[in-house]
């Protein structure tokens, strides 16, 4: 889960690591009620989207007064960046900048570690940097088991080359971000750019932070965090019913079983498309291992809702799944909807019980039902279906 | 032959006594395996009772811990099923006692606990594989893991993924062949064993004739795979990939499956393979009808 900046800023703050006063605003009323809280004088108003490229695109305004911060508010409240609309502005306060730095510290995939990234040349565009001039940004390996401690915070300042007088202070707040990275479980946490203020403060200036959702049971405050009002409805109800869901742009609905089988689905749906009007998949669902018949019925619910869907494939290759489950699931699910239920369904089983459950389905005999001997021919006919 | 697990294995469950830990012994007995106990701190002493493949029932120990049980059994496999918020614990406790193969199934890990127990693994003789995992199986043998043993059953194809059930789909596509050993390393971004750790098991297996890798999006796993196969692999790889549809930023299900900007797309995954020569299908069957052709032209 990737956070927006004042929640990072807030994070930060609770791990202390140095930063500026914050305030997060929905309205041009608050916005200037916290440019008053801050003091009244020179502030930053930011839109708040979990992009880049904000600055360019006139998300981020320099205001002088409360008024005037409500002014730039407005400008920036609603914007469109990048497909993200603007529902929140940070009002930052305004500091004196002398010099800009970067540093990351994030999970490193390749080399089954952490990396720290730092750089004396903050500001820009990091990803530019390490192209132009990767010599300007130290690669540190982080050891998972011992961490930033202070021999790696001074390793760390050493090699991306700061002044002797800044190392010890730089590498303090490095200390602390590393802190975050830790007890947040976070996969990122990366400040850009990290500033020494003309009074010779190291501050985080900006912030990114996205934690790891698998740890949520030992993070109960980090519920609080997700951007419920952002989440697509369907995905929100999925989500309500332990769902893995992905909503796409697409008219056929797909349900199987794995995260990689759904995927393929989505990926034979599409190519079967082609054939059809060029139909796509509307959706990922992955019912999981072992899904009962009420999953079934719930992922149905789901995908059914989706008005963009015409027709439904449902691929299930039971290994710890039951087919007989999940035709049991089907047909409830089509009972209780009655009338209501009027898209074609494809079903493709096979596996653990597959007997049972093509047996549960063909005594059932629904009309909108129809059984798929392969996953390819399912898909074949899901989109036929569809482009009717 | 096969790869890290075969009849003389001898294996206990971490997590025995659960719902998933009862179930999966069961039928791991049921594929014919030698479970010989398991492990429960809180239910030490005690025993559970399963049917192996001839039906008959099996009184099975659980200790208190994997040094004892190893002890007690031989035992060289060890299968966790705890939960995400226990797994760490499990698997160092197995490391430390020395265990040769460790198959963490659990699925919702953190991430950070797995990147620990992978450095914890540095210089010690276990493997690893998973979390997140159907484990690995070597049909008509034994089994470590989810994976249904009724499929198939032994042959020439060695097979790894990172996905559960396109395994089990492609050991379905190729059930008239047979695999000898199908290894799940897991959807994870930090696993325990890589693509590269099984391409090479299988290189190094007589058995195996030709291998199938099966990849998805996120990471580099894939492309590093490729770069491998060019090197060291000598055997024929047919290849395939899962996610050409999958949106950027938007994880597909398993925790390490997401394009983020340019990186880890499924694209780029089967241009590299491809690169390398290694044929890449464009759907499970079509994968299955290249590997076939691979075997009748051996």
């Amino acid at each position: 889960m990737d956070l927006f900046e004042y929640q990072a800023r807030d994070i930060f703050e609770k791990h202390g690591v140095p930063v500026l006063g914050g305030v997060v605003a929905t309205t041009p009323e608050e916005a200037r009620e916290g440019a008053e809280k801050l003091g009244g004088g020179t502030v930053v108003v930011k839109a708040q989207v979990k992009t880049g490229g904000r600055g360019k695109a006139g998300g981020v305004k320099l205001a002088h007064s409360p008024e005037e911060t409500a002014q730039k508010a407005e400008e920036i409240l609603g914007m469109d960046i990048k497909g993200h609309t603007v529902h929140r502005v940070m009002i930052a306060q305004g500091a004196k900048i002398a010099e800009e730095y970067y540093f990351s510290v994030l999970l490193d995939r390749s080399n089954r570690n952490y990396l720290a990234m730092c750089s004396v040349e903050g500001g820009m565009e990091i990803e530019q940097l390490a192209v132009e001039r990767p010599e300007a940004l130290a690669k540190v390996a982080v050891d998972p088991i011992v961490g930033i401690d202070a021999a790696k915070a001074a390793e760390i300042v050493e090699t991306a080359g700061f002044a002797e007088e800044l190392k010890a202070p730089v590498a303090a707040v490095i200390q602390k971000l590393w802190t975050v990275f830790k007890a947040e479980d976070a996969t990122l946490v990366e400040v850009n750019p990290l500033v020494r203020t003309e009074d010779g403060e190291i501050v985080a200036l900006d912030g990114k932070v996205t934690l790891d959702e698998n740890a949520a049971f030992r993070h109960p405050d980090h519920e609080a965090l997700e951007d419920k009002a952002a989440a697509d409805p369907l995905e929100a109800k999925a989500k309500e019913n332990d769902l893995n869901y992905v909503k796409l742009d697409g008219a056929v609905g797909i349900i199987g079983n794995g995260a990689g089988l759904v995927m393929s689905t989505l990926d034979v749906v599409a190519y079967a498309g082609e054939k059809h009007g060029g139909v796509k998949p509307a959706n990922f669902l992955d019912i999981g291992g072992g899904a009962n018949a009420q999953v079934m019925a719930a992922g149905l619910d789901v995908i059914l809702n989706d008005e963009q869907v015409k027709a439904v494939f449902v691929n299930v290759f039971g290994g710890i799944t039951a087919c007989d489950e999940v035709a049991k699931g089907i047909v409830g699910a089509l009972d209780l909807l009655g009338d209501a239920a009027t898209k074609p369904l494809v079903v493709r089983l096979d596996g653990n019980n597959v007997d049972l459950g093509r047996q549960i389905l063909q005594e059932r005999n629904h009309p909108l039902v129809t059984l798929a001997d392969t996953m390819d021919g399912g898909a074949d006919k899901a989109a036929e279906l569809a482009n009717a | 032959m096969s790869i890290y697990l075969n009849k003389d294995s001898k294996i206990i469950v971490q997590g025995i006594t659960g719902g998933m830990g009862a179930k999966h012994t069961a039928l791991m007995l049921d594929s014919g395996a030698t479970i010989v106990g398991g492990v429960n701190a809180r239910k030490a002493g005690t025993t559970v009772t399963h049917k192996d493949h001839a039906g008959n029932g099996v009184e099975l120990p659980v200790f208190g811990t994997v040094k004892e049980a190893m002890a007690e059994t031989g035992a060289d496999v060890s299968v966790v099923f705890v939960p995400p918020a226990f797994t760490k614990d499990a698997a160092i406790e197995a490391i430390d006692a020395g265990i040769a193969l460790l198959v963490v199934i659990t699925e919702g890990v953190p991430v950070q606990d797995t990147a620990e127990v992978w450095a914890y693994l540095e210089g010690k003789e276990t493997r690893m594989i998973g979390p997140n995992c159907p484990g690995i199986i070597t049909p008509g043998e034994s089994l470590a893991g989810i994976t249904p043993h009724t499929i198939t059953g032994k042959g020439p194809i060695g097979l790894v993924s990172k996905s559960g059930t396109l395994t089990y789909q492609m050991m379905y596509e190729l059930r008239d062949l047979g695999f000898s050993t199908a290894i799940g390393i897991g959807g994870d971004p930090i696993v325990g064993t890589t693509h590269i750790d099984a391409l090479q098991a299988f290189q190094d297996d007589p058995e195996t004739q030709a291998i199938v890798m099966i990849g998805e999006i996120g990471g580099d796993a894939e492309e590093r795979a490729a770069a491998y196969i060019k090197e060291h692999i000598t055997k024929p790889v047919v290849g395939y990939v899962a996610g050409f549809t999958a949106p950027e930023g938007k994880t597909m299900g398993h925790a390490g499956a997401i394009v983020s900007g340019s990186a880890g797309t499924a694209q780029a995954k089967k241009e590299a393979l491809e690169a390398v020569g290694v044929k890449v299908g464009k759907t499970p069957s079509e994968t299955a009808s290249l590997m076939r052709e691979i075997l009748t032209s051996l």
